[in-house]
C-alpha cells in the first residue's frame, strides 16, 4: 500500500446528547487518548469530546513528533518511558498504521559543560532502566555520515548521548488510531464546538457552555493546548503556564536518506528525516509569551544555519513549509496532571514542547484517575499542587529548549 | 517578527532583546497569605491580549524598558 494514501478511517460520527459523564476539552493527542483509554480500560463510554475546530487541528498536529524517553529526573523518566513502550505496541493495540520508526536519537554536545550533563542525564537513565549511553565523535559519525564533526569549524563536536528508543511517528495517524478506538467504542466527538465557558454549581464545575447549548458532565478535563489559561480561569483555576509559540519547518526531500533524529544540546536544534524524505527542523520556542501562530523568517534563517553548520547537505536543500505551534510551557518544564481543586474539574496541561511523546501514558493515567477518582503512582508527582508544595519538577535541561 | 522601538538605540529586532517577564500581580481573589505567596512566585496570568512586561536590550544599550505588548498578535503597542 502506498504509506501516503491516508488508511481508511472509521470515525463515526454522533448526534451530541445534553449530558455525559465525561466531557473533555480539546481533541487533540491527550483528549482522545483519554476518552479511548476510558472506553477501553475502564468501560466509560458515556465520553463526549469537544473540539473548537477539527481533530488534531492544534500542536497535535504541530509538532515534531518526537518520541523518546531520555529525561533528567526519575519520575519523568517513568513515566515518558511508559509513554514509549505504548507507542511501540499502539500498531497492534489499535490496528491503524501510525508510521513508528525507532531511528534512535543522538544529542551532540560541544562543549565540556555539555557532556556533564548529557554524561549525568546518561547515568540517571541507566539507573532508571532507560537506555541511553555516550558516545564518541567517532560513533556519532557511523551513526551519521552526513554530520561535520567539526561543526563547520565553530560548534566542533566532542561527544554526546545516544538513546535508542528515539522514534517518530506520524502524528496524524496516532490523534486518528486514539479517535476510531474510541468512537467504535461510543465516545462522541464533537468538532467545531467551542466551548464558552463552564457551568459552575456552587464551587463545582458541572459542565461546559458552548454555542449549541450547555453540555452537562459529571466530570470536565480540559486538554487544551495553547489556551488552557482561558478555560481554567473560567473555573477560577490559576496555572504556572505560559504560551510560547514554537516554530519548524521542512526542506523538500533529501533522496539520500537520514538516519537517527540529530540533535545538539548547545545549538538548540533537532533534525530529523520524514517518511516522505523532508528534512524537518525546530529550534527552542521564543522568549516571549505569544498567542499568535505567526512564523518568523528569522526563525528559519537562524535555525537553518545552525543546522547546516553540523549537517552541511542541507544547504542544497530548499525550505517548502514552516509553521507554529503555541505551547502552555509550564514553569518548571514538566506537565501537569490531575486535579485542579475544583471539584469536577481536572487538567492536562504543561505540555510545553513534550506532549506528543506523553500522549499514550497521558491519556492512560488521565483515565485511570477519572476512573477511580484516585491519582496513579505514575503521574502523581506531576499535579497541580506540587507547586504549592514547593516540588518542582524541574527538568529544563531534558526538553531540548533554552 | 517583533520590532521593538528602544527608546535610547531606535527600533531593533526582538533578537537583540532578553525577556525579562511580565509584571507579576496576585489577584484579589487569592486572600490566603501562603497562597499569594505560590501565585507571585509561580503563577502567571499569561494574558492573551495587551500585557505590560519587561525587556532587558541585551546587544543595544543594555537598559530594561517596559513594554507594552499584545500577546495575541505579537506587536508593541508603547513603550514606556
Amino acid at each position: 500500500m502506498n504509506e501516503f494514501v491516508e488508511t481508511l478511517l472509521d470515525l463515526q460520527w454522533h448526534e451530541p446528547r445534553s449530558t455525559y459523564d465525561v466531557v473533555i476539552i480539546g481533541a487533540g493527542g491527550h483528549g482522545l487518548s483519554t476518552a479511548y483509554h476510558l472506553a477501553t480500560r475502564h468501560g466509560i463510554t458515556n465520553v463526549a469530546v469537544v473540539e473548537a475546530n477539527y481533530i488534531g487541528s492544534g500542536n497535535s498536529g504541530r509538532n515534531t513528533t518526537i518520541i523518546r524517553s531520555n529525561y533528567g529526573i526519575p519520575e519523568s523518566i517513568r513515566f515518558y518511558q511508559h509513554s514509549v513502550d505504548l507507542y511501540n505496541g499502539l500498531e497492534d493495540e489499535t490496528g491503524c498504521k501510525i508510521m513508528h520508526d525507532a531511528k534512535g536519537l543522538m544529542w551532540m554536545t560541544h562543549t565540556e559543560n555539555g557532556m556533564r550533563a548529557e554524561r549525568s542525564r546518561a547515568l540517571l537513565n541507566q539507573a532508571c532502566g532507560v537506555d541511553t549511553v555516550m558516545i564518541t565523535p567517532e560513533e556519532a559519525k557511523k551513526l551519521c555520515p552526513q554530520l561535520d564533526l567539526s561543526g563547520g569549524g565553530r560548534y566542533p563536536v566532542i561527544g554526546g548521548s545516544y538513546h535508542p528508543g528515539g522514534a517518530t511517528a506520524r502524528h496524524d495517524r496516532v490523534v486518528w488510531a486514539y479517535a476510531q478506538g474510541a468512537m467504535r467504542r461510543g465516545v462522541h466527538v464533537l468538532q467545531n464546538t467551542l466551548v464558552t465557558g463552564l457551568l459552575r454549581d456552587g464551587d463545582r464545575v458541572t459542565g461546559v457552555m458552548t454555542p449549541n447549548g450547555p453540555i452537562s458532565a459529571g466530570m470536565v478535563m480540559s486538554a487544551v493546548g495553547g489556551r488552557v489559561t482561558t478555560i481554567a480561569e473560567f473555573a477560577g483555576v490559576r496555572l504556572p503556564v505560559r504560551t510560547h509559540p514554537l516554530q519548524a519547518f521542512v526542506t523538500n526531500g533529501y533522496a539520500q536518506g537520514f538516519g537517527p533524529i540529530f540533535s545538539s544540546t548547545e545549538l538548540l536544534t533537532y533534525v530529523s528525516q520524514t517518511a516522505r524524505g523532508q528534512m524537518l527542523m525546530g529550534a527552542e520556542f521564543e522568549s516571549q509569551p505569544t498567542h499568535s501562530t505567526q512564523s518568523s523568517f528569522e526563525m528559519m534563517r537562524s535555525v537553518s544555519a545552525k543546522v547546516a553548520y553540523m549537517l552541511p547537505f542541507v544547504r542544497e536543500l530548499r525550505i517548502l513549509r514552516q509553521w507554529t505551534g503555541i505551547c502552555d510551557v509550564s514553569a518548571d518544564f514538566s506537565p501537569i496532571m490531575g486535579p485542579t481543586g475544583v471539584d469536577g474539574f481536572c487538567i492536562t496541561t504543561g505540555w510545553g514542547t513534550w506532549g506528543f511523546k506523553g500522549i499514550p501514558a497521558g491519556g492512560e493515567q488521565m483515565a485511570r484517575y477519572i476512573a477511580t477518582g484516585r491519582m496513579p503512582e505514575l503521574i502523581a508527582p506531576f499535579a497541580l499542587s506540587r507547586f504549592a508544595a514547593d516540588h518542582a519538577m524541574a527538568d529544563q535541561g531534558s526538553t531540548g529548549t533554552r | 517578527m517583533l520590532i521593538i522601538p528602544c527608546p535610547n538605540c531606535g527600533p531593533r529586532s526582538v533578537e537583540e532583546y532578553r525577556f525579562g517577564g511580565e509584571f507579576p500581580t496576585v489577584p484579589d481573589s487569592v486572600t490566603d497569605p501562603d497562597q499569594r505567596n505560590v501565585d507571585y512566585v509561580w503563577f502567571y496570568d499569561n494574558v492573551d491580549g495587551p500585557t505590560r512586561e519587561r525587556w532587558f536590550h541585551d546587544a543595544g544599550c543594555r537598559r530594561w524598558l517596559t513594554l507594552h505588548r499584545d500577546t495575541a498578535t505579537d506587536t508593541v503597542l508603547d513603550i514606556d
